[in-house]
Formats: C-alpha cells, structure tokens, sequence
C-alpha cells in the first residue's frame, strides 16, 4: 500500500489556530512505523505537495464559526467538495479548500484524503489552546490512529469516538 | 439583467477583488451614460509598520517589514537594508551581493509564476478561476505550481523558509548556504527556465484586448543589469535621480475612498511601476534567452498595453532563472556571511523591485541607531492612481454594457497589476482638524 501520511495545519502562534499542528505533536511516537507525519502553515501549494503520492492522506486544521468550540468535522475530501473558505481566503496562497478541489482537477488527490476539523474559538496573537479545543485534539489525535489502523472505507469509527482512558 | 439605458444613473460595485492579493473593491459611478467616478477601494485596515519601526534598532528593521507581506518579504527585507547600509556608507560586494540577487530570483520566479498561471491565464482563457481552468489545461497549472515551487526552494536555501524569511541581514545574511544547497538548486531553476520559454510560447497565442495608454513608467535603472536591488530612479518622462531624492520627486497624499495612501508626480501625474516599467527602461539588459522570448512576444522597446503585463512577467520569469542559474555558476564562497554596517545619525535611502514594482524605505536614525522616523511606500498603492485612470480610459465608450460584462473587465484590468493590496495599506501621518 503506499504511505500515509498526516499534515497539521496551522499557526502555533494564533492560539487554537495550532490546533492541526498540535494534532500532528499529539501522533509523533505513537502512530504505526511509515506513517509521515508533516506540519504545514495551511499554503496550498505546500498541501498539495505533501499529500501528493499518499495513498491515504489524514489533514488536522482549525475551522471556525463551524459549531460550539472544540467540536470536530470529519470531511471525506476524496468523495466530497469541502465547503470553500476553509482556511485562508486570499488568493496568492490560497487554501486548504482549494487546495483539495485544484488536486482534484489535476488528479492528484489521494484515494482517501479525511479532513478533521476542530472548530476554535481564539484567533487572536499567543500560544496556547482552549481547553476545549486542547481536549478536541487529543480526540481528533485517537481517531486519525483508529482509522489508520483500520483502513477499509465503511468500517470507519463512529463519530465522537470517546477518548483514550 | 436588464440593458440599461443611456440616460440613467448607474452604480457598479465589486465588493470583493478576487485573485488579488488583500481586500479591495472598485465603485464606479456613471450618469447619462458619462463616467462620472472610478475609486479603487482599499480597505484593509492600516497596518502602522512605519509607526512600530519607531524606536527599534536599524538592524531589527528587515524582519519586522518582511512581515508586511508574505508574498514579497525580499523586497522588503532588501530595500530596509539598502537604507540602512545607504546610511552607513557600507557597499556590499562580491558573492554576498550575488546571493542577494540569487534570493530576488527566487521571489521573482514564485510570485510571478503563480501570477500568469493561476491569476491571470484565467482571465484569457475564459475560466473563472484556476481550478477551472485546471479541469481542461492541467498541464499549465502544473506548471505554474511548480515554478512556484522552484522559486521558493530558492528563498528557502538563501532565507531559511520562503515566507518571511529569517536569514537576512544588514550587510548580508546570518548563515550561508553550502555549495551542495546552492548546486541543489540548478536542475529545478534548468527546468523552469525551459518550462517558463515553453509558457511564453502557449502566451504569444492568446488575444489581447486592443488598449494602449501613455504611461509614466518608473522603475530602478542600473547601467549594467536588469534591476533588483540598485539603481537610479528613472522614468521615461524624465525622472532620473538618485534614491535618495525620491520624495522629490514623486508624493504621497491621502484619498478619502482609500486606506492606502496615493502617489503623483511632481507635475501631479500618476505613475506605473512594475513589469511594464522595468522593461521599457531596461530591457536591453535583459539575459541572452529572456530577450528572444520577448522578441518571440513582439515586445519592441516598450509595452503600453497593460494586458501584455502577462509577457513581460514570463520574460521577467526567463531572466530570473537565467540570471539565477548565471550566479550559481559562478560565485564564489564569501569570506563572512556579513560585511559591519555600522549605523550613524542620519537619514538612509532604499528602493528595490518588488515583482510588482518598485518598494522605497526611508529611515531616519539617531546616533544610538535606533529608528526615529520610517517611510514605506508599496508599489500597488503607488499604482493605484494609474489603476484607476486605467479603468476609466477602459470604461470609456462601455458604459451601456451590462453590469456584469463591465464587472469582468474591470477585475480584469486591476489584475495585470498584480496589486498586492494588503502591503499598499500603511499609515503615514494622522491629521485632525477640528473646528
């Protein structure tokens, strides 16, 4: 199978903006040997790099105004249009949304690319998540690990899998 | 949509500019059929980088300005250290000054080549955006992403990282590259150079609109190569002086409709600055192969359509991977990554050529060289005016076409600049009157 591969997005420095990246922090040492884990600052050229030859692709990134904080969104980008604006808007680096679509043009998407939202509620300068999102990471972290484990589509975990005691 | 009629009075507005870079928006207001305004509108917020320089050391300024923008952070970084060396009577020479131009290509190759693929081809291939266009020419997208790429994997070796790069000083840069991170670069910079002549072919094959205009073109003039860093400031209308007059000779002043501040001529003339700018006034200097893909464009001497802006920025494209390619041929290993500069009370110059124009810095310094005044000028917001004055020459004639064809046009228009409006936005000096 070729590899997978996990890509934090994000902004460590826009509180719960480094949520994707801190997804990717919660997975090194602890997801199966081969998988890449990558951190990215959310520039769609980057992205599409980065997934590009994956077999399966699992990307992290905050959203907001998406629900109450700390919920997470599971997009199946293979087989779905991500709804546009994720990420951000201007058009010299364009997003993770467009990102997914122009890949999908050109052929080059993963068979399996599974975005996990987390919705912030902070945006503004400084480290540091909520405790909400902080909690939705380490749920969002457990999930990517189950279904890299257990990778045939439709036998996915139920959404709002619980977390690791 | 109904036709309108010639006698009614008409408001046009794009709320939000796509496929430029920042917020902006453009109203037009036309009655019985005249033109009767045309206002580009920047509202991005004012971003106060020349009230923050204030206080901090000369040597701090090129990382604080890189952040004005992370698609042109050189130009940034390049024209606060030609002020502060301007100041310090300090020349850098040699392979530091090689490499400084090598960084230059990079971002010349990234943001032009994301600009004729993704945001301007587009526009003449009748596609609403990239991704569409994506669907039926993948290989031109595929192309202009990797010219992007290439570009930034140059930035990355000379800065650190391609966004807001970290590893540039005064008077150099903090650590060097190897010669293995330098010769990494060469077959990605041979491929784009071919890739970026193939391009200029696919481009000779598009229609322009007909439309010409009689420009000022501004734009640095070096006597022996095409301009990055140095130069006299030179416009065909006369202008010819060194840097540090350019308060002389062009000004800023305040419109109501925009953020971002206007510039004029002396004589009160709005000036372009740019592609078409650099090549009217220096194309002689270009490299031995970005001169036959100009010649292969029928460029001539001048461009006065600023729909061909796309020809001039593929050639501008073949220079950059020339000239890069040139420089990784022959320079040498420095002695230091850094010359000193050590800076003095006094008033230091910078302008250098930013993909979309010339970017000037100004910086005042007391004797403990920490910074007492900044002055920043963006080219888009020096564009602006010729924008505007481009779109009601364009307009002319139009008016009774419907709103969305004008609509069209319009961001079309604005786009061969390239305009880069969240870097036009600065804040100069604030003025209350009061009664």
């Amino acid at each position: 199978m070729r590899g997978v591969r996990v890509i934090g997005v994000g902004n460590a420095a826009r509180a719960d903006d480094g949520a994707g990246l801190a997804v990717a922090a919660a997975l090194q040492g602890r997801a199966p040997p081969g998988v890449e884990i990558l951190c990215s600052d959310g520039d769609g050229t980057e992205l599409m790099q980065m997934w590009t030859g994956a077999g399966r692709a699992f990307v992290a990134d905050a959203v907001r105004g998406a629900g109450r904080p700390g919920r997470i969104h599971r997009l199946a980008a293979a087989s779905s249009r991500l709804p546009a604006g994720l990420g951000p808007s201007s058009s010299h680096q364009f997003g993770l949304a467009e990102a997914v679509e122009l890949a999908r043009a050109l052929g080059t998407l993963p068979a399996e690319l599974i975005v996990f939202g987390i919705v912030g509620s902070r945006f503004a300068s400084g480290e540091g998540l909520s405790p909400e999102v902080e909690a939705a990471v380490q749920r969002v972290a457990w999930r990517v690990l189950a279904e890299i484990r257990n990778p045939p589509p439709g036998r996915r975990p139920r959404r709002g899998g619980r977390r690791p005691s | 949509m109904s036709e309108p009629t010639s006698g009614e009075s008409r408001r046009i507005s794009v709320d939000l500019l796509t496929r430029v870079e920042g917020a902006g928006a453009l109203t037009l207001r036309s009655r019985g059929g005249e033109l009767e305004s045309c206002e580009l509108r920047i509202f991005e917020p004012p971003r106060f980088f020349e009230a923050l320089l204030a206080g901090r050391h000369g040597s701090e300024a090129p990382d604080i300005t890189a952040r004005i923008c992370g698609i042109c952070p050189v130009a940034y970084q390049m024209s606060a250290c030609h002020a502060m060396e301007n100041l310090a009577g300090v020349r850098v020479d040699g392979p530091l000054r090689d490499l400084r131009r090598l960084l230059y290509c990079g971002e010349w190759i990234e943001s032009h080549g994301l600009h004729v693929g993704m945001l301007q081809l587009p526009d003449f291939l009748g596609y609403p955006d990239a991704i569409a266009m994506a669907r039926d020419h993948p290989e031109l997208v595929r192309t202009a992403l990797r010219l992007k790429q290439t570009g930034n994997r140059v930035m990355r070796t000379l800065g650190g990282r391609e966004i807001h790069p970290v590893n540039v000083r005064l008077g150099g840069f903090y650590r060097l590259p190897t010669r293995a991170d330098l010769d990494a670069l060469v077959p990605g910079l041979e491929w784009a150079l071919e890739a970026a002549r193939e391009l200029g072919e696919r481009i000779a094959k598009l229609e322009f609109p007909d439309f010409h205009q009689d420009y000022e073109l501004v734009a640095l003039v070096h006597p022996d190569e095409y301009p990055f860093n140095e130069g006299r400031l030179v416009s065909t209308a006369g202008i010819d002086v060194p840097v540090s007059r350019y308060d002389q000779v062009l000004t800023e002043h305040q419109s109501p409709h925009s953020t971002a501040l206007h510039t004029a001529s002396a004589r009160g003339d709005p000036v372009l600055m740019g592609p078409l700018a650099r090549y009217a006034l220096n194309h002689d200097r270009l490299t031995p192969l970005a001169h036959e893909t100009a010649a292969r464009l029928g460029l001539g001497d001048a461009v006065d359509n600023p729909f061909r802006a796309i020809c001039v920025r593929i050639v501008e494209i073949v220079f950059a991977c020339e000239e890069a390619l040139r420089i990784l041929r022959r320079t040498g290993s420095a002695d230091a990554p850094a010359v000193p500069v050590p800076l003095r009370a006094g008033t230091g110059y910078g302008a250098t050529e930013a993909p979309r124009g010339l970017c000037y810095h100004r910086y005042r310094v007391d004797a403990d060289g920490l910074i007492t005044a900044a002055k920043i000028v963006a080219p888009t917001s020096v564009n602006q005016a010729r924008i505007e004055a481009d779109l009601r020459a364009l307009l002319a004639g139009k008016l009774s076409r419907p709103d969305d064809e004008l609509r069209f046009l319009c961001e079309r228009a604005i786009r061969n600049y390239d305009p880069c409006i969240s870097c036009a936005t600065h804040f100069l000096d604030l003025r209350v009157e009061r009664a």
